[in-house]
């Protein structure tokens, strides 16, 4: 067999390539530079790349067109294992912004005292001589951590088969699992949080690995290309295609979060350093909805009569016991994971608006529309109130417990009204981001003749106002019980977190009154491609 | 243009023009009570000095640019009076169009000056009012955002931006009913008002998503023009879904029980949201869509349904309360059944229902605001048992009360007479035992309204010990003889057909319909009932005297109306209980199932190695086994599916 050496097209798939870049530099960096300026490098080194991604990206994207020759908006690189295509552009812009807003919030050590969110040596073990010694220095490795996961987030929903499809999986979970476990308090809240998450996640990957093995039996082929051809032609045995479908679904929807995969999620939230609770919260579904997309529209669009009754189930079931649990939640944290499950019902609700392009009213906004756009208003939104979460403090570090925030509205109005419009947002409030949001996944759904799902959406969103009110109400209308030490006061952050706040307030704002130009941009970002 | 029902009525379609002259500040009615609520809510102590004032001066300001824009609209030409502003395109995208534009045609700008005109005399009226409470620029900021709210969903040339409105008004009643937090029963009132909203809510939503989905747009111009060719499922399934919108804001029957609760809230509340503007947004709904219930016949048999039974309903219940205000809630809830009816019968009601709505603004707010003022005097007790004899030690208070009170049961000459009269007409030709309850129903009016007038007033005194009643303040009296006299002059509104001809542009024109028997006969028929439930309220309560405890050994009747008819048993039956099954058992499977970590988490943190390890175990493998279920659901659904 003759080897054909793979053309790689530099062109486009450079920004992936600089944020790995910098991961590796990272740990060069961690191996040879003195201590002192370990973080200062990695910060700087870290924004740089990601920032040059992200211009690099805008540059892709505007250079779309010509790429594939007008044939199609994007090209298939890497020998048809990379699909740079117009959903594709937008997702990693949107990746990229959130992981910059993410380091902001790495970097941030006032609220420490001067050092970080992370434990300063992850493998002293709690309560020893060890993890005292190590109380003032930084983990530094965070950083390049992060990057590997920022590439893998940016390779997930490009991929164009099955097994890039898998790497990039796990290139983005593994050193999610690490982070988790690596914050500077509660560590074995934190450790418990991380080896949970490895062990279920490993646990779905082997579903989706099975799932690839299954679908290749049937397709004979790993490209999601040659997949759909053989779906069309319906050749082969049907029976390895169905619970090829479902091993793969069980793999993405553990990752989104959706029921009943989501166990982990309210763990995992809580356990985990708030600045990657944030990051990961925004990051990971953003990624994995990409994916999502793109496997179900592409691989199995011609099927789609046979997986869709699947994704109503789980999609009613994720929004309703997502809410349903939030609201029996005493804390803030788990509060948001539960909320950020019932958000994934929401997106699943957007996915089912897929309609044939010929179905389409011209000018009609299309599924993947509307998933892009709700995933970039929820973004903000939980981004930002985890930055929020971060800055509510006592003596013992984060306060998450809903009663300690009583009467946060009259202590720090400015820091409530922000989380307060978070929570708006979430729950749809007219004049957010999330409104438009979650109107733009309900339209599509309904046109798509998935009202009953539709139906479930609103009552769930009803049910979910209620838990986003009582928190603002806890806040602004409670007067603090108990003893001063047990009230959480609001810690001055530095620029960094403030910052990250303020964007996300803005960008929700901005995105609940004159969504128009963000809409379009992701209806300009078009279809996928094969 | 026109679109023509099967009945051959012909119903205006919405087509406004461009804006020009005073309609380019139509933005700034809006604003101006927003700017203010901003100023007021985000201005923290420093408004503290000055916030009322400025609170005040805001609906004054918008209430003079709706004068100047009705004065436009007056010297305009019939069909040249529906004006539109663009602002902004909220969301743009392809087909995918929203607006937010406004709209001002003869139906809102009757609204404008209702919801700026009251509104600024209940803003006047609590400066005096709320002068003791510490929280008092607080409580302007959120009149004002009311009353921007308000405004946007009157204002809204689509379904969207009313729904923003909607919800608006929705957020400010919650904050305006739990405003004194300190008492329980006030937060429980607020949150039972949000609740029950919540429930019309899921109406509105579903309303618009079904707006998209048939016309694949929410502005009323476009609906009006394409509600012909929509099919008759479409058009009744909307208007069921809207009239669930309406009976929720607006306390109609079966989602009526928070009105009687949210009268926890301050009193100009009670007045301003509770009475003249916010309940009554569930008749502007209906007026307003006409062009969707005028093409859905069995939606329209449903709104008469709804107005009938409520306006009995809370008749019945008005009778049998103690409390001063929530008998005056129970009128309310009544007297929006009156409208709502009305709305019901099509092009023959529209007009009057509107017109009763703002007379009713009047004389309705008038009587809150003066049993505000008695409640000012008597150490803030509602409970009418211990009032009595009070016409001489609040001569202003009640000479203002009484010309509401012959404003609401009718009496001739007075506001709501025309207003009901014409009502009651109307729904007898239309549908005649809905015309014959609303004809009971003005008796029964008669009644309560007389007992709460007797029990308030006149009588023995039944004061407590160091209750030393007095007149209010003149920056509260003010306000309430204004009001006197718009309840009794409103009828103005009617001379030459005037307020009709006014409304025939938007809700169209309603053909000759021949009643019974002569209009005069059953006018004469109608004052008869009323005073007939005058006398009899005077036998019971003018002339004997009041016990001053609520006797309790009374007949079944008076038991269940003292009870709100039992309203909460019934929401608690349909919706409280099954729900709370639901989620007794979700919490129930959330402690002992997958998710114990939850309160396992605290004592984890708080060092218990040992079951720290065993918890670990334990819930990682349940965990997983919930993963194996959900394979186990997904590989079901799809052999399903595909067999």
């Amino acid at each position: 067999m003759e080897f054909t050496k793979p053309a790689l097209e530099y062109a486009e798939i450079w920004p992936i390539i600089v944020v790995l870049a910098v991961g590796a530099l990272g740990v060069v960096v961690e191996a040879f530079a003195v201590r002192r300026l370990r973080f200062p490098l990695q910060v700087a080194l870290s924004l740089v790349g990601l920032v040059a991604a992200l211009v690099g990206t805008v540059f892709v994207g505007t250079n779309l067109d010509e790429a594939a020759g007008g044939q199609a908006r994007g090209l298939l690189g890497a020998a048809g294992s990379v699909v740079v295509d117009g959903p594709t552009v937008f997702l990693w812009g949107v990746v990229l912004v959130f992981a910059i807003l993410g380091i902001l919030l790495f970097a941030e050590r006032r609220l420490e005292n001067g050092v970080s969110a992370f434990a300063g040596q992850a493998a002293a073990l709690p309560g020893t001589d060890a993890e005292r010694d190590a109380q003032s220095l930084d983990h530094t490795e965070v950083y390049p951590l992060m990057m590997f996961a920022v590439s893998g987030m940016m390779l997930f929903p490009a991929s164009g088969d099955l097994l890039t499809m898998f790497v990039a999986l796990e290139v983005l979970s593994l050193p999610l699992y690490l982070l988790c476990g690596l914050a500077r308090r509660r560590r074995l809240l934190s450790q418990e949080a991380a080896m949970k998450y490895f062990l279920l996640g490993a646990f779905s990957s082997g579903f989706f690995l099975y799932g690839v093995a299954l679908v290749y039996g049937f397709a004979g082929t790993m490209d999601f290309a040659g997949i759909d051809q053989a779906v069309r032609s319906d050749t082969g045995n049907t029976a390895l295609l169905t619970i090829g479908i479902g091993m793969l679904a069980v793999g993405l929807l553990f990752k989104v979060g959706a029921v009943p995969f989501h166990a982990w999620t309210p763990d995992v939230y809580q356990g985990a350093p708030t600045p990657v609770t944030a990051f990961m919260s925004a990051g990971t579904k953003i990624a994995a909805f990409g994916a999502i997309l793109r496997l179900f529209y592409v691989a199995f669009g011609s099927d789609r009569w046979n997986w869709q009754p699947m994704l109503w189930v789980i999609a009613i079931l994720t929004m309703l016991l997502g809410v349903v649990l939030a609201v029996v939640q005493s804390d803030v944290k788990r509060m948001l994971a539960y909320s950020s499950v019932a958000h994934t019902g929401f997106l699943l609700t957007g996915v089912l608006g897929a309609q044939s392009v010929g179905d389409l009213a011209a000018g009609q906004v299309t599924s993947t529309q509307a998933v892009l756009f709700y995933l970039v208003t929820y973004s903000f939104a939980t981004l930002g109130a985890f930055a929020v979460v971060s800055l509510v403090r006592d003596a013992s570090g984060e306060a998450t417990g809903m009663v300690r925030w009583a009467g946060l509205g009259r202590r720090s109005p400015l820091v409530a009204a922000a989380f307060a419009f978070f929570l708006l947002s979430m729950a749809g409030i007219p004049l957010t981001g999330g409104f438009i949001g979650k109107w733009a996944v309900f339209t599509v759904a309904v046109s798509a003749g998935a009202w009953p799902v539709v139906a479930v959406a609103i009552a769930s969103s009803v049910i979910a106002v209620f838990f986003y009110v009582r928190q603002i109400r806890v806040m602004f209308f409670s007067e603090p019980e108990g003893p001063v030490g047990e009230v959480a006061t609001v810690t001055r952050p530095s620029l960094l977190t403030s910052g990250t706040i303020v964007v996300g307030v803005l960008g929700t704002l901005v995105l609940g009154v004159v969504p128009g130009p963000l809409l379009t941009l992701a209806g300009h970002a078009g279809q996928f491609i094969r | 243009m026109f679109l023509f029902t099967e009945g051959g009525h012909s119903i205006p379609v919405v087509d406004p023009l461009g804006t020009a002259g005073v309609f380019s500040l139509m933005w700034l009615v809006i604003a101006l009570p927003l700017a203010g609520a901003a100023v007021l809510l985000l201005g923290g102590r420093r408004t503290d000095s000055w916030g009322h004032y400025l609170g005040t001066a805001m609906p004054i300001g918008s209430f003079a640019i709706s004068v100047y824009m009705l004065l436009d609209l007056l010297g305009r030409d019939e069909t040249e009076r529906s004006v539109s502003q663009h602002l902004w395109d909220w969301v743009s995208v392809g087909d995918f169009r929203v607006g937010m534009d406004l709209l001002v045609d003869p139906l809102t700008i009757l609204f404008l000056l209702l919801i700026t005109g009251v509104g600024s005399l209940i803003h006047v009226y609590s400066i005096g009012y709320m002068s003791h409470d510490p929280r008092r620029r607080r409580f302007f900021g959120y009149l004002n955002l009311f009353v921007a709210a308000m405004l946007m969903l009157v204002m809204s040339e689509n379904y969207l931006g009313l729904f923003l409105g909607w919800e608006g008004v929705g957020l400010a009643s919650y904050l305006l009913i739990g405003f004194w937090q300190h008492k329980p029963s006030a937060a429980a009132a607020a949150k039972k008002a949000f609740v029950i909203n919540r429930v019309g809510d899921i109406g509105m939503s579903l309303a618009i998503a079904m707006f998209f989905v048939t016309f694949g747009s929410t502005s009323f111009t476009v609906i009006s023009q394409g509600a012909g060719e929509a099919g008759d499922g479409a058009l009744t399934a909307i208007g069921l879904l809207l009239l669930l919108g309406a009976c929720g804001k607006s306390a109609q029957v079966p989602l009526q029980a928070w009105l009687l609760d949210a009268m926890e809230g301050p009193t100009p509340v009670s007045a301003l949201i509770h009475a003249a503007t916010m309940v009554t947004a569930g008749v502007y709904l209906i007026t307003r869509s006409n062009f969707i219930f005028e093409l859905a016949p069995h939606a329209q048999t449903a709104v008469v349904v709804v107005g009938t039974v409520t306006l009995l309903w809370g008749a019945v219940i008005g009778c049998a309360k103690d409390d001063i205000k929530k008998a005056l809630a129970g009128s309310t809830m009544s007297q929006i059944g009156y409208m709502v009816l009305a709305a019901g019968l099509g092009v023959y009601g529209y007009a009057f229902a509107i017109f009763h709505l703002l007379t009713h603004g009047f004389f309705k707010a008038n009587m809150f605001l003066g049993a505000g003022s008695v409640m000012h005097g008597m150490d803030d007790d509602v409970d009418m048992r211990h009032y009595g004899a009070l016409r001489k030690a609040m001569p202003v208070t009640f000479a203002t009360f009484a010309m509401g009170y012959l404003a609401i049961i009718g009496f001739p000459g007075f506001s709501g007479f025309w207003s009901k009269d014409h009502i009651i007409e109307a729904a007898l030709v239309e549908s005649p035992i809905a015309g014959v309850c609303a004809l009971l129903g003005a008796g029964v009016t008669g009644f309560y309204m007389t007992r709460l007038m007797l029990m308030t007033f006149f009588g023995e005194k039944r004061w407590l010990k160091d209750v030393h009643p007095h007149e209010s303040p003149s920056v509260m009296t003010v306000p309430l003889m204004v009001l006197a006299a718009l309840s009794v002059l409103g009828g103005v509104l009617f001379i030459g057909h005037w307020i009709v001809d006014w409304l025939s542009p938007v809700v169209g024109e309603a053909p000759e319909h021949a009643l019974p028997i002569p209009a005069l006969a059953l006018t004469a028929i109608t004052v008869v009932v009323v005073a007939a439930g005058v006398a009899v309220a005077w036998l019971l309560f003018g002339r004997r005297p009041v016990p001053a405890t609520m006797p309790i050994d009374v007949s079944p009747v008076i038991k269940a109306a003292r009870a709100d008819l039992y309203g909460d048993a019934i929401n608690e039956g349909l919706v409280v209980q099954p729900g709370r099954v639901l989620t007794s058992g979700v919490v129930g499977f959330d402690h002992s199932g997958a998710d114990g970590l939850v309160r396992g988490g605290a004592s984890v943190v708080a060092g218990a190695g040992q079951g720290l390890r065993k918890l670990q175990n334990g819930f990682v493998r349940s965990y997983a086994l919930s993963v194996l279920s959900g394979v186990l659901i997904v590989i079901v659904t799809l052999a399903v599916v595909n067999l």
